[in-house]
Formats: C-alpha cells, structure tokens, sequence
C-alpha cells in the first residue's frame, strides 16, 4: 500500500471546499434540514482532512478519529432529528429565523 | 475513619429525613433529631485521648493522587470544638423548627442536616481542595433553606447570601490553586495538602494577595465590616432554623478559615496586614452596634449585633497573642450560644405573633414570663455580663488587644457601651412597656425551655469556668504564636494602622 | 473559715430558686426565703466578724481558678480583711433589715417572687464586689450589681419611663465601667496581675509617685468609680433611678451599690497614692459633686428625688474624704451614710406606701402625729444626714472636714466648699422634714406601718444615732494618717453650721418668718428655682451632646449606607445586561455567522503574531 496515493494538497483543498460549502450552507440556509445536513458536510470535511493525514503519515489515530466523527455525526442526527421535530410541532414550519424564542 | 463516617452520618440522615416525609409528616424531625444526637454521640465517643502528631485525628485516603488532592481529614482542639458546637446548636435548630415548619418537612430536614454535614466537613478537612467543596457544601443547601422556607422577601436575601458567599468563595478557590502551584514549584510537587503548604516561603508579594483571596472569602463569612450587608437579609429572612445554623455556625467557619489557614499559611503577609484586619474589627465592633440601635426588625437587630460581635473575633486573631486568640476562640464559642439563642427567641415570636416588628410588641414579659427571662439572659449575656461566656471572649481580646494596640483597645471597649444600648432597647421595646390586652400568646413550652435552659447552662459555664474551652484550644493557639518571630510583633505594624483607622471612620 | 464561699451563697442559691419558680411559689415562701438567706448570710456575717475582731486576721479562700491564659490567672477568690467585714457586714446587716421592710411593702405586687429574687441576686453581687480577691472577680460583682439595680429600676415593668430610667441608670454606669474595664486592662499589661493584693505590692515597687502610668490607671478606675458612685460628670442615672420601689432606693441607691465606687478607690487606695493628680481630682469631684447636688436637693419636691440628691451629696463627702487621704473617714461616713439614709428611704417609703403613692412633699404635711413612727425615725435620720451632733453623721462628715483642712494648699478652700455643703444639707434635710410632718395635712394615711415596716425603721434609728461611735477595725488597712491638731475654732464652725442650716430651714419653711414664697417668685427665684429642678439642666446638655446625636447617626445609617456600594455594582451589571442583550436575537444564522467571523478573526490574530 505504502501512504497516500494522491497529492495531499489535492485532498486538503477537497476538504477546505467541503468545510466552506458546509459552512456556507449554516449561514445562508434558513431550513433546519439543511442546516443540519451543512453541518454533516462540515464534520465529513474534517473526517476527510483525518484520514488524509493519517494515511500520509502512515498512522492509525486519523482512521480513529474518523469512526470518532462518524459516531458524533450519528448522535447528532439522532438529537438534530429529535429537535427538528419538536421545532415543527411548536413552530409549525422549518425556518430557523421564525424560531427564535430564545432572544433576550 | 470516624471523622468520615460522622460526615457521612449527617449525609445519609438527611437523605432518610427526606425520604421518610412520604411515610409520616412528623417523622423527619425525629429522623433529623435521632441523626444528631447519633452523630454527636459518635463524636464523642470515638474521641482519642492522645495526640496524634499535631493532631488529635487524622486520616488521609488517595482521591485524585495526580493533582495531589486527597480525602485527607484532622482534628484538633479548636475543630472539636467547633464540632461540638454545631452539632449542639444542630440540635438547637431542630428544636427551633419543630412546629414552624409545615412545607416539605423532609426536604427541610434534609437541607438541615446537609448544611451541619459541610460545616463539620470544613471543621474537618485539611486538604484544601477538599476544604473548598465542604465549603460549597454547606453553601447550597443553606441558600436552599433561606430561598425555600424563607420570609417574605427570602429570593433576595437568598440569592444576596449565594453571590457574597460564591464570589468571595471564587477568590479563595483561585488563591488555593496560585497557592498550590506555588507549593509545586518550591516543593517540586502538586500537593493540596495543609501541611505540604505550609511554611512555604513565598515571594512577599505573591504571598500578599494569595492571603487576601483567603481573607476576603473568611471575613465575607465572618462577616467583618465592610462585607457584612448580606448578614442581615439573610438572617432575617432565614426560617428560624437557618438563622440558628447561620449565626451560631456558618459564621465561625469564617473564623476557624482564618484560624486555620490564613494566618497560618501566610505569617508574614498576616502580620502586614494586621492593623488594617484590627481596623476593621473595631470598625464592625461600632458600626454593628449603631446599626443594631437603629433597627425595629428583632432579628435584623441582632444580625447586626453578631456583626458588631464577629469584630471582636477578628480583633483577637489579628492581635495574635495568647490572651486575644484565647478570646477569639471563646468569642466563636459564647457567641455561637448567645446568639443562636437569641434567633431562637426571635423565631418562637415570629411564630406566635406573626410580627418582628418590636414596634408591634411590648409588655411581653406579662403574657410571656419564660420568654421575657429568657430574653433577658441572653441580652446581657451579649452586652457581655460578666460570669457569662461572652465576657470572657471579650475581656480576653481586649486584654490581649490592649498590649499590642491600646488605642484600638479603647475604641474597640466602646462596643461594651453601645451594646448595652442596643440589647436595652430590645429588651424595652419587645417585653416591657404595656402589654397589648387584645393579643394572647402562649409562653415557652417544655421543649423550648429545654433548648433554652441548655444554653443558659452552657453560657454559664463558659463564663465561669472556661477553662476545659481553653486547654482544648490552647496547643492550636501557641502553634500559631510560634509563626511568629519573636520580637516581631503587631505592635511593630501599628504606624499604619491610625491611619486606616482614621481613614476608616 | 473555708465556708466563707456560703455568704454569698445563700443569697444566690435563694435568688436562683426563686428565679426558677417562675413566680409560682406563694409569697410568704417567696418572703421566707427573700429576706432570711439574706438573714442567714447577716448572720454568717456577724460570726466572721466576731472571728475577725478577735483575731485581726486577714483571710484569704480561693475557690477555684477562674481561668488560665498564659500568666493571667484570675481566681474566684475572696480576701478578707477589716475593709471587707465591714462592708459585708453593712451589706447583710442594713440588706436584712431593707429585705424584712419589703416583706410588707410589697406584700400585694403580683411578682413579689421576682423581686426578691433579683434583690438576692443584688446581695449576692454586692458581696462579691466588697469580697472579691481580684479586680477581675471585683469587676463581676460590679456589673452583677449594675444588672441588679437595672432590673429593679424597671422592676415596674409596664410604664415606659422605668424602664427609660432604668436603661439610664444601666447605660450611664456602663460608661464609667468601661474606663475601668480599660483600667484594668493597663494595670494587667503593666503590672501583669490583677490580685489586688500583689498588684498594689507590684504597683508600689514598679512605679514612682507621681509617674503617668499609674496616673492613667487611677484616672480611668476612678470613671468606673465616678459611674457606679454618681458622681459628677456621671450622676444623673441616680435621681431618675427613683423610679423603682423604695426599699430598692434605700438599698441599692443609697446604702450599698452606690458606695462601690467609694469602696474601689480605697481598696486600690495604694495606686491612687501614687497618683496625686488624680488624688486630687477625687478631692475636686467630690467637693463639685456634693455642692451641686446639695443645691439641686434645695429646689425638688419628689421626696425621693431629694434623698436621690442628697446621697449624690453625701458620696461627694466620701469622694471628698478619700481625696484628701482620709480613707478611713470616707469609709466611716459611708457607713453611717448607709444607715441614716437608709433609713430615711425607708421611711420615705412608709410614707409613701401610707398616703398611697404620693411623692410629692407638697401634697403631705401635717403627718407628725399622723405617723409617729416615721416621723421620729425621718427627724432622727435627717438630724444624722445634716449631721446634728452626737448623731453617727456629725462623727464621720466632722472627720472628713478635720482631715480636708489640714491638707497644706487646698485644704481651707476643701473644707469651706464642704462646709457649704454641711449648711445647705442642714436647709434640704429639714426642709423635707417640716414640710412632709408639720403644717397642714392634706391626705389622711391610708393605714399605719405593721411591725416588719416599723421594726426596721427602729433599729435604723439606733444605728444612725449610735453608729458614730462604732470604732471599724480599719486600722491595718489604711495607712496610719497622724493625729489632729485640735484647731478649736475649726471644729466649733464645724458644729455650727448644721446648726445653721437646720435655724434657716425653720425660719423658711416652718417658722415664715422669712416668706420663702416671695424668694421663689422673684424672677430671679424662680429661674434658678428650676434650674435647680431640673439638677442644673446637665440632663439636656447630655441628651444634646450624646443622645442625640447617637440616635441621629444611628437612624441616618438604618438602611444600611453600606449597600450603596453593593447596589451600585449591581447597577453596574444590570446596565451591561441591557446592553448586551441586544446580541441575543435568538436567531441561529445570526449566531453561526457572528461564530464564524470570530474563528476568523482569532486565527487571524494567532497567524499574525505566528509571523
């Protein structure tokens, strides 16, 4: 096998794009879905940038931590679903910016 | 162990107290009664005759052995004392409540017990870290007595106890850490432990502040003049249980803290700062007496008077001899009694008259002979009658004071004045003067007079035979005289303090 | 006599059980055991005196050590020696006799329990004052007393102002207490003990005649003697402490606590020796003292309040007597002092207790033949306090005046203002007597006095008669002051002057020969009249100096001043609140995106200082 078969730079740039568009999506998007699904892409990029390294170098942390990230993205999903029900039933719609009791 | 399992036994007791209330109402009171009066048995019973070292008891296991934290417990005179104390006046407070409590007996029992659990805990740990959680320990569940089964404007004097006490706690937290990483890099290792820390020779500077954290959260508990404006909310508004517990109590963990650990740990910085904690004790003697004068509420006045009486306290372990540490320490004691006494009777008038307006009373003594003699002892014991146990704190620190600052001494003897003034004129307005024909109130029970007769008793004894008190506090007290240099005494700090006296007033 | 501790025992075993009875215990078991402990402590008394004056042995009992800090080591010890019989023996004897009179004097209050009890409780303290063998266990008894005569000022509970009067008295004292509990505290720091015995030893090999410490220490235990003794600038408690019973007067205010202050100076007579400023100052007090209160006694007309003055004026003799070094005659009048006046309030209170309340001389008269016993005993106990001779008052006020003119300097002019004092005693005391016995009656007595009122007023009677030729086994305590010159014309001005007095007092209120009446209304008359009245108006003097202001700055600070500040910062971080929160829009974009700028601008910062 021996590390990385591509240019690193190649998969960081992936990565980097990945994380922007993620991050994108949390800031223009209204739909709790898709802010959610934003933040999946986030976290994947990361996942991404982890293995990437951990290939290069040859190391089993960055595969680690990628199950690491799999399992928070799940449970985040599980909790972000939870919410996105309860949001639909208090607020009978999906759009973040009419869900704001919070404000002090 | 022993000092492990009492703090469990309260622990665990609060816990039943609770959980009976689903079985009968009444049975927390008796679970609470029975849990002290084990717990004190237990005390005294496992008492060792013998030093151990510095210590009476001492006992020590491995909790987090990577940042040198451990479950590491002592006892010497003073803390047996002091332990002794709260759980008597524990037993006082239970008696205090027993019909007046009628929302949640068993959560109210609970937090009782919890509350005397944390003070015995801060009477007992040596371990600093472990010092800061009892001290915490006993911080919730008193907030929770005063904002659950408080007066009238409880969530204010509540939440007004839990900031004064959680910030001037927070400093002392930090002056624990900068005190333990310092310890870390003279010792070479991280230890909380007391006697790990002390002796440490600290940069003069450092060393001040690191004792000033310490000395603002113990001087905010004692409570010493200017940190005192939570005292009287909170004693007021407190049930008559938590004004018992809070007086008698949880104001001499602010002594025993400067005691035990802020003069120890930090000599040198101490004793620059002496005249300026004498200063303040002279001044908390007076303002707390005018205070007292001014008030119309009965509890608020002798709130303020335990202000005026914590000064003394203050007064004597700064002026850091034998004579005035001696007093400091019956001062906690004397004090504690009179005082929680005096919240008692308090309580037992609220309860029947529904007032603590004194404007509202007057001519008691008719309708209420028990409780109009009982007032009165208490009164002139804490004008400090002589043959009663606060004479002697005070005469104590004032002899003691009077070698080392006879100027501060003479304003300070000022307060035996202002006290008879204001403990007269509560005496005046709440039981003499003409009784109100329209209003009937029963006296004192057999149970009140019980809890009482037993602090007439305990004040006597202090006031004429102190001396078991004494020796039991004597070896801790000439350990802290030893810190001292000789020849380097408060009396060679006095230049400034005039001036912040002079400033201060 | 190990079982000297009993003295004082029996009165405070009584004054505890009586207490703890709760005013259930009927009264003639109340009475019982009121007046004879304190008979049976009268008569333990008179054992030891009898053991005393046979042997001239000074007794010392310690009962245990009261406590032990380091060298202080105070005792509950008693040290007995001819200065301490005789004031037991005062004490129990004129207590014993004040106890029985009360029997009947307030056979119908309702809580009769409780004031025998408080009076025990009195005795009791009292005879640790005079017994105690340090200053410390002095200081006890010295405020048990205090607390005593508190109690019994207000003992009426129910009107306000006995209690107003008795907080007065308690408060005023304190004051003078408080110096002397400064006093104590250098004499400790000083001398390192508080054994009077010792300290007086130690104090004489320490200190020079004459040196500022021993000065400061004299001038501060003579506050605490100038409170309890009220004696100028302290004296105004005394007339306002008539407010309780009168056989609580005659006792407390009069024969015994009083006196304490009298008692302290020439206990610690050896340190005032070496402060002859402050000596002298006594001297000076005493002099102002007993003249002002001799012309304040001139002016009343609450019966009670006349002898309230006049006792000021009598303790001004002794302060007087002890001024000039006479301690052994200042002791002497006190004694005699505790009899006449004693019984003069007593007899005040039979009158009073006869004519149902009334206080007011004016409102008496004509009782000569209405109340024989009284009337005997006021004539025989005012010719003793105006110090006719051959009464115990001509013995003891002769040897104070003999002793202040032969001190070299100040001497003549000591012993013109006490003469003053003798001739104005003589006007007041008689003045009293011809008003309240001659002339008109205007109330009939309601009922005579039965025995136990009259017998005590008898034996008083032969006391202050007779009492002048006591001789008190004074003479190992007090230094040996050398004989008088017999200076005859001294001692014939001396005689006459009460004489004096007593004519004036005649010819003013009972002969009319000069209308007194006229004298008074003048504007002049009657200005000074009241100025009299109201005992040279030092009361609103004081009220304005200390009272009030106290009270002003007390109710200024009610509210805490200090929660000002506190508040403030609560302020502070409510405003920062109010302006923070307009960050808070609850908007989840909102918060993201602001998120992401910080990150931003963090690892901008991070990346710039990398560089």
């Amino acid at each position: 096998m021996g590390g990385l078969q591509i240019p690193m730079e190649h998969v960081l740039t992936l990565a980097g794009l990945l994380f922007s568009c993620g991050l994108l999506g949390l800031m223009l998007r209204r739909n709790i879905i898709f802010m959610l699904m934003s933040l999946e892409v986030m976290l994947n990029a990361a996942a991404l940038a982890f293995v990437a390294a951990g290939a290069k170098w040859g190391q089993a942390d960055g595969q680690i931590i990628f199950l690491l990230i799999l399992s928070v993205a799940a449970a985040e999903v599980a909790v972000g679903l939870g919410l996105v029900l309860q949001i639909q039933r208090r607020f009978k719609t999906l759009d973040m910016d009419q869900a704001r009791r919070l404000r002090g | 162990m022993s000092m492990a399992l009492l703090i469990l036994i309260l622990l665990v007791g609060g816990l039943l107290a609770w959980r009976s209330e689903k079985a009968q109402a009444n049975l927390p009171r008796w679970v609470a009664l029975a849990t002290v009066v084990i717990s004190l048995a237990f005390l005294l019973a496992t008492l060792p005759q013998e030093h151990t070292g510095n210590w009476l008891q001492h006992m020590k296991l491995d909790w987090m052995p990577r940042f040198g934290i451990a479950f590491e417990l002592a006892m010497d005179g003073v803390s047996l004392l002091l332990l002794v104390l709260t759980l008597l006046l524990g037993l006082v407070a239970i008696a205090s409540s027993w019909s007046e409590i009628d929302f949640k007996p068993g959560l109210f029992h609970a937090n009782l017990l919890w509350t005397l659990a944390g003070v015995c805990g801060v009477f007992l740990a040596v371990d600093l870290f472990l010092f800061f959680l009892f001290w915490e320990v006993m911080l919730i569940p008193m907030y929770l007595l005063i904002a659950i089964w408080g007066h009238e404007n409880k969530t204010y004097a509540a939440m007004k106890f839990f900031i004064f006490t959680q910030a001037s706690g927070l400093l002392m937290l930090l002056a624990i850490v900068v005190l333990a990483w310092q310890g870390m890099a003279i010792n070479g290792q991280l230890s909380f432990s007391y006697s790990d820390l002390l002796g440490l020779e600290l940069d003069p500077r450092l060393g001040w502040w690191t004792m000033l954290g310490f000395f603002l959260a113990f001087t905010v508990k004692l409570p010493a003049f200017p940190f005192h404006t939570w005292l009287p909310d909170a004693h007021t508004q407190a049930p008559t249980a938590g004004s018992v517990l809070l007086a008698g109590i949880l104001l001499k963990t602010g002594a025993y803290g400067l005691l035990r650990f802020c003069i120890p740990l930090f000599p040198q910085a101490s004793m620059e700062f002496a005249p300026v904690a004498m200063a303040l004790g002279v001044a908390g003697v007076l303002y707390g007496a005018v205070l007292a004068f001014a008030q119309s509420d009965f509890k608020r006045l002798v709130a303020y008077s335990s202000v005026s009486h914590m000064g003394f306290v203050l007064l004597g372990l700064y002026a850091w001899n034998q004579l005035a540490l001696q007093g400091a320490v019956m001062q906690m004691v004397a004090h504690g009694v009179s005082t929680a006494a005096l919240f008692m009777l308090a309580g037992a008038l609220q309860h029947r008259l529904h007032t603590r307006d004194m404007g509202r009373m007057g001519g008691l003594w008719h309708q209420a002979p028990r409780m109009g003699a009982c007032a009165m002892f208490f009164a002139v014991a804490s004008l400090g009658l002589p043959g009663l146990g606060n004479f002697v704190a005070e005469i104590l620190v004032l002899l003691g004071l009077f070698a080392v600052q006879p100027a501060f001494t003479a304003v300070a003897a000022l307060g035996l004045i202002t006290a008879a003034v204001y403990s007269l004129r509560m005496l005046q307005q709440a039981f003499q003067g003409v009784p109100d024909k329209q209003r009937s109130m029963p006296d004192f029970d057999a149970r009140e007079m019980l809890a009482m007769g037993a602090m007439m008793a305990a004040l006597l004894w202090l006031g004429l035979y102190p001396q078991p008190v004494l020796d039991l506090a004597r070896p801790v007290l000439e350990g802290l005289q030893t810190l001292v240099p000789p020849g380097d005494t408060v009396a060679a700090q006095a230049g400034g303090a005039a001036i912040v006296l002079g400033a201060g007033l | 006599m190990a079982s000297i501790w009993l003295i004082p025992f029996f009165p405070l075993a009584s004054a505890v059980l009586l207490l703890l009875s709760t005013g259930r215990m009927p009264r003639q078991f109340a009475a019982l055991l009121g007046a004879g402990s304190v008979g049976l402590a009268a008569v333990c008394v008179a054992l030891l005196a009898r053991a005393f004056l046979a042997d001239q042995e000074v007794r010392e009992v310690t009962l245990w050590t009261w406590m032990t800090v380091g060298n202080f080591t105070p005792r509950i010890a008693f040290y007995i020696d001819g200065l301490t019989v005789v004031m037991m023996s005062v004490i129990t004897g004129v207590g014993f006799l004040i106890h029985l009179y009360s029997i009947e004097f307030m056979w119908e209050d309702e809580s009769i329990c409780r004031y025998f009890a408080y009076m025990n409780l009195f005795v009791a303290a009292m005879l640790l004052l005079v017994m105690a063998d340090n200053l410390l266990l002095l200081y006890l008894g010295w405020e048990g007393v205090g607390l005593c005569s508190y109690l019994l000022v207000g003992f009426w509970y129910r009107d306000p102002n006995n209690g107003k009067a008795a907080r007065k008295a308690f408060v005023v004292t304190r004051i003078g207490d408080t110096a002397m509990a400064l006093g104590l505290m250098l004499l400790f720091t000083e001398l390192g003990t508080l054994d009077i015995q010792p300290l007086l030893a130690a104090a004489n090999s320490q200190w020079q005649t004459g040196d500022t410490l021993p000065i400061l220490a004299t001038a501060l235990l003579l506050g605490g003697a100038v409170g309890k003794s009220a004696q100028l600038p302290l004296h105004t408690w005394l007339p306002d402490a008539m407010a309780g019973p009168t056989p609580v007067s005659a006792l407390i205010h009069a024969a015994t606590m009083v006196t304490a202050g009298v008692y302290l100076i020439a206990r610690t007579f050896g340190l005032f020796l070496l402060a002859p400023p402050t000596q002298e100052a006594v001297a000076w007090i005493g002099l102002l003292t007993l003249l002002l209160a001799a012309f304040a006694a001139l002016a009343q007309h609450d019966i009670k309040r006349i002898l309230a003055y006049s006792t000021i004026s009598q303790i001004g003799y002794m302060f007087l007597a002890l001024g000039v070094s006479a301690f052994a005659s200042g002791i002497f009048h006190l004694v005699t002092h505790a009899f006449f006046k004693a019984l003069l309030f007593l007899a005040a209170g039979t009158v009073i207790h006869c004519l149902h309340h009334e206080h007011n001389i004016f409102r008496m008269g004509g009782l000569r033949t209405r109340l024989p016993v009284v009337f005997w005993s006021f004539l025989i106990g005012s010719a003793a306090l105006a110090a006719l001779p051959f009464t115990s008052g001509f013995y003891s006020k002769d040897a104070i005046l003999l002793s202040a003119w032969e001190v070299p300097g100040i001497g003549p002019w000591l012993w013109a203002g006490g003469l003053l004092g003798a001739l104005l005693t003589g006007i007041y005391s008689f003045r009293l007597v011809f008003i309240v016995f001659f002339g008109e009656a205007h109330h009939e007595p309601e009922r005579q006095p039965g025995w136990k009122m009259a017998l005590p007023l008898v034996l008083l009677c032969a006391l202050a008669l007779a009492g002048g030729l006591l001789v008190l086994p004074l003479a190992g305590v007090f230094p040996h002051t050398g004989h008088h010159q017999p200076n005859h014309l001294v001692e014939y001005i001396s005689i006459g002057t009460p004489l004096l007095g007593l004519l004036i007092a005649y010819l003013l209120f009972l002969g009319r020969q000069v209308s007194i009446d006229t004298l008074v209304e003048s504007p002049g008359g009657s200005a000074l009249r009241d100025f009299w009245l109201g005992g040279w108006r030092i009361d609103p003097l004081y009220d304005a100096l200390w009272v009030r202001p106290y009270t002003a700055l007390a109710h200024w600070w009610r509210k805490e001043p200090l929660d000002g500040v506190y508040n403030g910062v609560v302020t502070v971080v409510q405003w920062a609140h109010h302006k923070l929160i307009a960050t808070q829009t609850g908007e989840l974009r909102w918060y993201a995106t602001t998120m992401v700028f910080g990150l931003v601008l963090l690892v901008a910062i991070m990346l710039r200082n990398a560089a």
